[in-house]
């Protein structure tokens, strides 16, 4: 039982950034932009996060809470926007191949990460040795203790951090905007048919842009999640691994749709850490096991393929750039 | 002045050193429909094109309701009252009808899908359409495409509304209803646009004509001083001779015979059934039929790309004893024996051309496997065969080198056609080589198929306009249903005779 209650626990803990990095894809791929450099901006928006919150402890006598979880907040969306701007600045006002300019865009934000990360390490006086106490007290638990003090619920539901349940929050908001609202009816059609999209008056320049923006912005939540609240404030190079990749696999297994994705990364969380509570796993057989996610998504993919109902396809338009004038 | 709803002055147009539209003048009266007529890539949607906002013109003026207007981008032509009913739908397939028909619009944050499909419940009767305003788009034929469409430019309060070749891909009586509908549209007030090349449907419906050649306007006339000829001639400035030289058969010989044979499709209905005939070279074999009763299916089951369910397609190669069984055979296979598939499916580009690749590369895509290396290709013979259709069949093209996807519909066509005809096929087969093509290119199309005839190469074409089926086949095979109702000698029978068989209004032995 407790044994259950811990896996279930450090399942929720790796579902989180994975539902922050699809729901952001999710966003950015309904306008039609395939953005693969959603794990690197994961990456900045962790450190950025962090480098804030850094820079503002050390250089403040008494530093609070509150602030310092402002500044990581304001950081972290600040440069995963930078990363969005980027990214559709290449490929939307220069029409630049999406897959070339989002792979590149992954490289650098990995890179990015670990060079700050590295920098901020030797700041601090060696590896391991970044500390942000205060504000990663912020991003710790969030509800009141009488509600984590319940027995086996409070655990389970109640002992997380606001990111966590922001992230919840974020995906159904997302479902709500992209099924509910005229701008999300919008925003649905430029990624099926730009041309369509266009001629009916939308301004498909400007869905492509805020929707890879806020895309961005919501996934470099995950890679703050993951910096301040389950590393508790430090740095560790690639700590944050293929975290990102997954959160794209997710896309497919949510089938589009925010709500799914809750589930879905539930499901990811714990393939993910599940090779560890499998008593007897070689180092090899432990890899076979990391492997899940991937297989589930393929069977996944399989599966709707053959159902072939259109509603379940990745939008029409993904990953090609438009241009009002070409036939 | 005050009663014009849109001016054109001086409008021109230019795609790099293609003039689309030459210093076009050109004005619709309020209340009435105007149709619009010329051949292909005369610059007729083109210019409508810049009306609704996609392009914007070079030079020239526009006027709407007397005032002169910039329209930038497609929000100006809605909010001027101008609705444009493209020829390519533009529909989100895996939306509702009404979903597509307030997209883009303004309005509350939240969609109350509810009151927005009683609305256009309430639009659809006042106009009699038949419209389901919660039906997915991906589930309705293509004409309650085009009604949604029309629901679509109405709801957002258009007054007046421009149809590019709105009957190209409907029925007859489809034809028939949408014309009803721009009659009531009519009376309502609104002023309504045509654009086309079907001589008889401008007769039928419209007020006054104007006629465009090569990106300029020639005349514009009253409907009821106008004629058949007197179009034609506006239309292509010189006579067409509508007469297609039919000579008898040379020696026919047997070259594909089919024995009882049955396809099904994937849910398991009879597309094909128990279908016999021969088909013998020297001689046109005309296919008609009413679209969607097996004559897709029937070339492709000879061209290898249908899977036969029973029965057996045989081969007899010219000069030769041997029998061939194409059924048991792949398609390249199939295509070294020197049977040629020309297929033209509704959106052209579908099946055969490569949209993004030049008029060279297309022409590799049936030649790659040949010349004199096994490992590097020979790109010069497909460089000569491509100037050679551009010369011969008159291909409207800055160059070889232009992605084929820039030309308009009928110049991909006759790129199509002819590459299949220069593979100097033993069988040729040919479906809707001339759907959406204007006289001359139509007239250039059959030329090549009776000099293939002429050569001994069997042809097989389907049609859709009977009477040139009549004027140009030497037999011709009645598909009902999946059923051959008859095959008749094309000099011996009537129109009237092949509708019948169409419809399964008469049934006879083969």
């Amino acid at each position: 039982m407790t044994l259950l209650l811990t896996f279930l626990v450090a399942a929720i803990g790796q579902a989180v950034p994975l539902l922050f990095g699809a729901t952001g894809e999710i966003l950015t791929e309904k306008s039609g932009n395939l953005n693969l450099g959603i794990p690197g901006i994961m990456y900045m928006g962790g450190i950025s996060g962090l480098m804030g919150a850094f820079l503002y402890e050390n250089n403040v006598q008494d530093p609070s809470t509150f602030v310092g979880v402002m500044i990581a907040l304001v950081a972290s969306l600040l440069a995963s926007c930078l990363g969005g701007l980027l990214y559709s600045f290449l490929t939307v006002t220069l029409r630049s191949n999406q897959n070339v300019v989002g792979l590149a865009l992954t490289t650098f934000g990995v890179g990015f990460g670990n060079f700050f990360g590295g920098s901020l390490s030797k700041l601090a006086g060696g590896v391991g040795q970044i500390s942000v106490a205060h504000t990663a007290e912020g991003f710790g638990a969030f509800l009141p203790s009488f509600l984590r003090n319940i027995p086996v619920i409070g655990k389970v539901l109640f002992s997380y951090g606001f990111l966590t349940y922001l992230s919840i929050v974020i995906a159904v908001i997302i479902t709500w905007f992209l099924t509910k609202t005229r701008k999300g009816l919008n925003l649905i059609a430029v990624g099926e048919d730009p041309a369509v999209a266009d001629a009916a008056g939308i301004d498909v320049v400007k869905n492509k842009y805020y929707s890879t923006l806020v895309g961005a912005m919501i996934a470099g939540l995950g890679g703050l999640y993951f910096v301040m609240e389950y590393l508790h404030g430090t740095w560790s190079n690639n700590g944050f691994g293929d975290r990102g990749w997954l959160a794209i696999a997710l896309v497919i297994l949510a089938l589009w749709n925010p709500t799914n994705a809750i589930w879905g990364s539930l499901v990811f969380g714990a393939l993910y850490v599940l090779y560890i509570y499998i008593p007897g796993l070689t180092r090899a057989s432990s890899e076979l096991v990391k492997m899940l996610p991937y297989v589930v998504t393929i069977v996944v993919l399989v599966l709707t393929s053959k159902r072939n109902k259109p509603e379940n396809q990745p939008p029409s338009a993904l990953g090609r750039a438009y241009f009002r004038e070409e036939r | 002045m005050e009663n014009y709803a849109i001016e054109l002055k001086g409008v021109t147009k230019r795609f790099g050193s293609v003039v689309a539209n030459n210093q076009v003048d050109l004005a619709l009266k309020k209340g009435e429909i105007l149709s619009i007529l010329g051949e292909n890539g005369s610059g007729k949607t083109t210019l409508m094109n810049m009306l609704s906002g996609i392009y914007y013109p070079d030079e020239g003026q526009i006027l709407i309701n007397g005032k002169e207007v910039s329209i930038n981008c497609p929000k100006d032509a809605f909010d001027l009252g101008i609705g444009m009913i493209h020829q390519h739908f533009k529909l989100v397939d895996i939306l509702t009808a009404a979903q597509n028909i307030i997209l883009g619009l303004d309005g509350g944050m939240k969609l109350d899908m509810k009151k927005i499909n009683q609305e256009i419940d309430a639009l659809v009767s006042k106009y009699g359409f038949d419209l389901t305003p919660a039906e997915k788009i991906y589930n309705m034929s293509v004409s309650q495409k085009q009604i949604v469409e029309i629901v679509k430019v109405l709801y957002r309060g258009a007054d007046i509304l421009i149809f590019d070749e709105p009957t190209a891909v409907l029925t007859p009586q489809e034809t028939e209803r949408l014309f009803t509908v721009l009659k009531k549209m009519k009376l309502l007030g609104k002023s309504i646009i045509i654009i086309t090349h079907k001589l008889n449907e401008v007769l039928e419906i419209s007020d006054r004509v104007a006629v465009l050649r090569k990106g300029k306007c020639e005349g514009v006339v009253e409907t009821k001083d106008a004629t058949v000829e007197s179009l034609t001639e506006l239309m292509v400035g010189e006579k067409v001779e509508l007469n297609i030289q039919r000579s008898d058969p040379k020696k026919p010989e047997k070259r594909i015979e089919m024995r009882g044979v049955t396809v099904r499709n994937s849910e398991g209905l009879s597309i094909l059934k128990d279908i016999s005939f021969v088909a013998k070279s020297g001689e046109i074999l005309g296919i008609a039929g009413i679209s969607g009763n097996g004559q897709k299916e029937l070339l492709e089951a000879i061209a290898g790309i249908q899977k036969v369910d029973s029965g057996e397609i045989l081969y007899y190669p010219p000069n030769s004893t041997t029998v061939e069984k194409l059924s048991e055979k792949t398609v390249r296979e199939i295509q070294n024996l020197k049977i040629s598939l020309s297929f033209v499916p509704e959106d052209r580009l579908g099946m055969g051309l490569v949209g993004s690749m030049d008029l060279a590369d297309n022409m590799m895509i049936r030649s790659y496997r040949s010349g004199d290396s096994r490992f590097f290709t020979d790109r010069k013979t497909p460089r000569k065969l491509a100037k050679k259709i551009v010369d011969k069949l008159e291909v409207a093209t800055p160059d070889i080198n232009t992605p084929v996807r820039k030309l308009s519909g009928g110049n991909v066509q006759k790129i199509l056609v002819g590459r299949e005809i220069a593979l100097n096929p033993d069988v040729l087969m040919v479906a809707y080589p001339v759907r959406g093509l204007d006289i001359t290119s139509s007239y250039t199309i059959y030329n090549l198929l009776n000099e293939q005839k002429e050569k001994g190469v069997a042809v097989m074409c389907v049609g859709e306009d009977l009477d040139v089926l009549l004027q140009l086949c030497d037999r011709i095979l009645v598909l009902c249903e999946g059923k051959i109702s008859c095959i008749v000698n094309a000099k011996l029978t009537s129109k009237e005779e092949i509708g019948m068989y169409m419809t399964g209004a008469r049934k006879a032995g083969v």
